[in-house]
């Protein structure tokens, strides 16, 4: 699998650069993501807010909730919940799109007319992948901002002024970048894995054949992903903290 | 058969296992600059195997593929690519990219691998279309082709760079007799024209007799032998003896004979 990345990032690297299919790709991995995204980072902006206001009440900060929402969005659940919606939507469907390519002997095909499926078909997803997770990690953000703006002022009447203005001063730079590396390094990792398991079908211990193989293998993708981030999540909040 | 021409692809003594079974056994070939190998054999006797060791996408268990006399298995990536830009090949199964329109498959290799603009590969694309009577269908999906466009498409992409070597399996299984003879036709034009060294994969004996210059019969995982035509129809090995018979029988033999036969058959 090491090898397999090393390939891919070569394959980005070598010229000629194409910039069509990595549109193609932003397109399908990045813009057809934003609705989920949207209207998770909406909920998930509210049941904080909800949750934090109830939590606060008791020891009457309620002034600190603008703060919460914000920085549990920016560090952790942004970067975590985006890449987990997107190892659901695209990481399941490139590792099923280069499986069946794998099973039909396309891939193959592609080698026999020299053409570099690293470079052919991996580059662009993973160019995709690491383009498109920060620009949904900063949508889901700032939905769920405005998700635990409506439930926090609207619903509960924190002080408006006192929502932003806490976030504003509790939010550093430090908590942006660690978002912005974790939302890479999540990027990166849904691609890697979702193409190396497709890539490498034929190799599958249980056997990657046919339809059932391919079901399969897409399945034990998605898993391998989700714990796969969580893992991550966790060491590099370690180590940036 | 000692033949002047510069040997381009050299298979010693290969041997291949999948599993526990022993697909090819020591198999030795040469296939000679300009000319036309034709393999043939029953099925499941290991014909596309044979052919995936000449494309690199297996590796013998022993032995040798030599390529314009590079080892294929220990030849650098890049070396490999440089190889398999001489070649052009078509699957058994086809393998078009599904997710592209026609046009789009045979472009594929204009597109990545050299410079043309869009509109002289439109210009290139539909004259291959159309020498594989195509016309028309370029905006379809290979799911909305019939097996035997498919394997049109599939030549019209194998053919479309105009390679040095051409790998055929079974290029005209499920074409009509008279598409096939067209495609014998053009396989002989297109080789008088650009001089590829060709393999091919075949069921279709005798016809395919009259475009080889070398017949090679695979049975029981080796190459039983590597003649002319004429001299494969008069072997007197065993094995090609009862190819001959089995696949030419039928029309050498008198009428009465096969009205029994296809009587038997209704019997
Ligand atoms: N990837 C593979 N894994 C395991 N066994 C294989 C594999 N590919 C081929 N075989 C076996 O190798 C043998 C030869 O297969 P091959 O496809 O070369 O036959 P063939 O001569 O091309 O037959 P046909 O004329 O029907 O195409 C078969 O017994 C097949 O089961
Ligand atoms: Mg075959």
């Amino acid at each position: 699998m090491g090898i397999f990345l090393f390939h891919c990032f070569l394959g980005i690297i070598k010229p000629p650069y194409k910039i069509g299919p990595v549109i193609r790709q932003i397109n399908f991995i990045g813009a057809r993501s934003l609705f989920v995204i949207l209207f998770t980072g909406a909920f998930t902006g509210m049941v904080l807010a909800l949750q934090g206001y109830y939590a606060l009440r008791k020891v009457g900060s309620e002034g600190f909730l603008g703060s919460a929402v914000g920085l549990s969005l920016i560090r952790e659940l942004g970067p975590v919940l985006t890449a987990l919606m997107v190892v659901g939507r695209a990481g399941s469907a490139i590792c099923a799109e280069i499986g069946i390519m794998r099973n039909s002997e396309q891939i193959d095909a592609l080698e026999c007319m020299a053409i570099d499926p690293h470079k052919y078909l991996m580059a662009p997803k993973f160019l995709a992948g690491i383009i498109s997770l920060p620009l949904l990690t900063f949508v889901f953000d700032v939905i769920g901002i405005f998700g635990g703006y409506l439930v926090g002022v609207g619903l509960f009447g924190v002080n408006e002024g006192a929502y932003f203005q806490g976030m504003y001063s509790s939010v550093d730079w430090r908590d942006i970048h660690m978002g912005i590396v974790k939302s890479l390094v999540f990027g990166l990792l849904i691609i890697w894995i979702a193409a190396a398991k497709g890539y490498f079908l034929h190799y599958e211990r249980s056997g990657g054949f046919g339809a059932e193989g391919v079901s399969r293998t897409t399945t034990n993708a998605v898993v391998l992903s989700s714990v796969t981030i969580l893992v991550w999540n966790y060491l590099i909040t370690a180590i940036l903290l | 058969m000692e033949d002047g021409r510069k040997p381009i692809i050299q298979l010693i003594d290969v041997v291949k296992f999948f599993k526990q079974q022993k697909v090819l056994d020591k198999v030795s070939l040469t296939v000679r600059e300009g000319t036309t190998m034709v393999i043939v054999g029953g099925s499941g006797q290991g014909k596309s195997v044979l052919l995936k060791h000449m494309l690199g996408l297996l590796k013998p268990d022993e032995g040798k593929v030599l390529v314009f006399g590079m080892d294929m298995a220990g030849i650098s990536k890049k070396e490999l690519k440089e190889v398999r830009q001489e070649y052009g090949v078509l699957f058994q199964n086809v393998a078009l990219f599904d997710s592209m329109t026609v046009f789009d498959n045979v472009a594929l290799p204009l597109r990545e691998r050299t410079r043309l603009s869009e509109a002289e590969i439109r210009t290139q694309v539909e004259e291959k279309l159309a020498m594989m009577d195509l016309e028309g269908n370029d905006e379809k999906f290979p799911a909305q082709l019939s097996g035997g466009m498919k394997k049109r498409v599939g030549l019209a992409r194998a053919l479309i760079l105009n390679p040095r070597i051409v790998f055929f399996d079974e290029p005209t299984t499920g074409l009509d007799v008279t598409r096939s003879n067209e495609i014998y036709r053009l396989f002989y034009k297109t080789q008088a024209q650009l001089k590829y060294t060709a393999v091919i994969v075949s069921h279709d004996v005798p016809k395919i007799f009259k475009l080889a210059d070398y017949v090679a019969l695979v049975a029981g995982g080796k190459i039983q032998e590597c003649l002319t035509p004429e001299d494969f129809q008069l072997s007197e090995n065993p094995a090609i003896k009862s190819f001959v018979k089995e696949t030419m029988g039928p029309i050498y033999s008198s009428e009465e004979e096969e009205m029994g036969f296809y009587e038997a058959d209704q019997r």
